[in-house]
């Protein structure tokens, strides 16, 4: 909810000046808002409704099963495909990660499944790729992946 | 078709996305693609089904909040801000100041990755680097103060101050990369072309 206030406060504020400024510039800024709307919803629409149904068919009980709490590399492994393909509010994401932790979980499954999930986004792509172009989104996401997997490892020497 | 791309891309508005010359039933398959799937996972498991149409509403609900401040803040981007501003504060001449504002405006708490991806194309469209960009997407995705809030209370503070600090280091150099590759074959980054 703060986030969505202050997203409305500060393009308050921007109308506000905008519309004091220039009313032709503001009714152009409507202008372009509607027509950038307009042109990434039904995209955005579908990216939806595949999260739901990644969200819905892979609940957190099951990814928690999934990764499970044994150590091992296969784990790992799973988790990080996991995090990749599934978008998970962090809300849920970290209480799980942290549950997954304290029952047995290694610091690098769990580093490489919440790097993975914030960082790569499977469902996301095809979004991306219209809006930022192929090679671009396909690039991100690869090596983000790869780098989670640095990451984790890193992490887990470490800690 | 070509009528129509030409009026979209006169100059004054220089807009992103030009994926106007497609045809509306193309522009809706996905949706079309992903409400058969739902109709599917209804006929195997009811119950999963409806599990799905709740998560979906859910975001829907979130999504629709927050979609009108985000496009008008691109708007008003679009409108107010010169090129040449963008290109000094974000630019490739930008350095270590472009990195920093890029990293700060991402951690800002402003929603979902899947709005960050018009706002990028915006910015590159007025001469955001793709180093700068690459790192403003991956600080808003892993990064954001608010889900760092989160993940410090569940997974402790090491975890956490020790994934920023990777993950910054990460960013860099996938950013550094992805620019250099990016260069080597094609500076335009395929934004005028839809895919």
């Amino acid at each position: 909810m703060t986030t969505i206030l202050t997203m409305y406060g500060i393009v308050s504020l921007g109308l506000i000046f905008s519309f004091v400024k220039d009313k032709n510039k503001t009714m152009k800024v409507f202008k372009v808002a509607k027509k950038a709307l307009l042109n990434s919803l039904p995209s955005l629409l579908g990216v939806l409704g595949i999260v739901g149904l990644i969200l819905g068919l892979l609940p957190p009980e099951t990814i928690s099963k999934l990764i499970g709490s044994e150590a091992g590399f296969l784990s790992t492994i799973i988790a990080s495909i996991l995090g990749a393909v599934t978008l998970i509010p962090s809300l849920i994401a970290f209480p799980l990660a942290g549950s997954l932790l304290r029952a047995g979980a290694t610091i690098t499954t769990i580093s490489v499944f919440v790097t993975t999930l914030v960082m790569v986004g499977f469902v996301t792509m095809p979004l991306e790729i219209k809006i930022l172009g192929k090679k671009f989104a396909l690039l991100r996401n690869g090596l983000s992946f790869i780098i989670a997997f640095i990451i984790a490892i890193i992490m887990g020497f470490i800690l | 078709m070509n009528n129509q791309e030409m009026n979209y891309q006169t100059p004054k508005s220089d807009n992103m996305m030009q994926n106007k010359k497609k045809n509306p039933l193309k522009k809706w398959l996905s949706m079309v693609v992903v409400v058969l799937a739902f109709v599917i996972v209804f006929i195997i498991d009811k119950e999963k089904g409806v599990a799905s149409v709740t998560v979906t509403w859910d975001y829907f609900k979130e999504m629709f909040l927050i979609l009108p401040p985000v496009f008008i803040l691109m708007g008003l981007i679009e409108v107010w801000l010169p090129k040449e501003k963008i290109q000094s504060w974000l630019g490739n001449e930008s350095g270590i100041k472009g990195i920093l504002l890029s990293i700060g405006l991402a951690t800002l708490p402003t929603g979902p990755l899947y709005i960050a991806f018009p706002m990028t194309a915006t910015l590159l469209k007025k001469g955001a680097s793709i180093r700068n960009m690459v790192i403003f997407l991956g600080t808003w995705a892993a990064l954001k103060i608010p889900q760092l809030m989160v993940e410090i209370k569940f997974l402790g503070f090491w975890f956490t101050a020790l994934r920023f600090g990777l993950t910054l280091i990460g960013l860099l150099i996938i950013g550094y990369f992805i620019e250099y590759l990016m260069k080597k074959e094609d500076n335009n980054l395929g934004l005028s072309k839809p895919v």
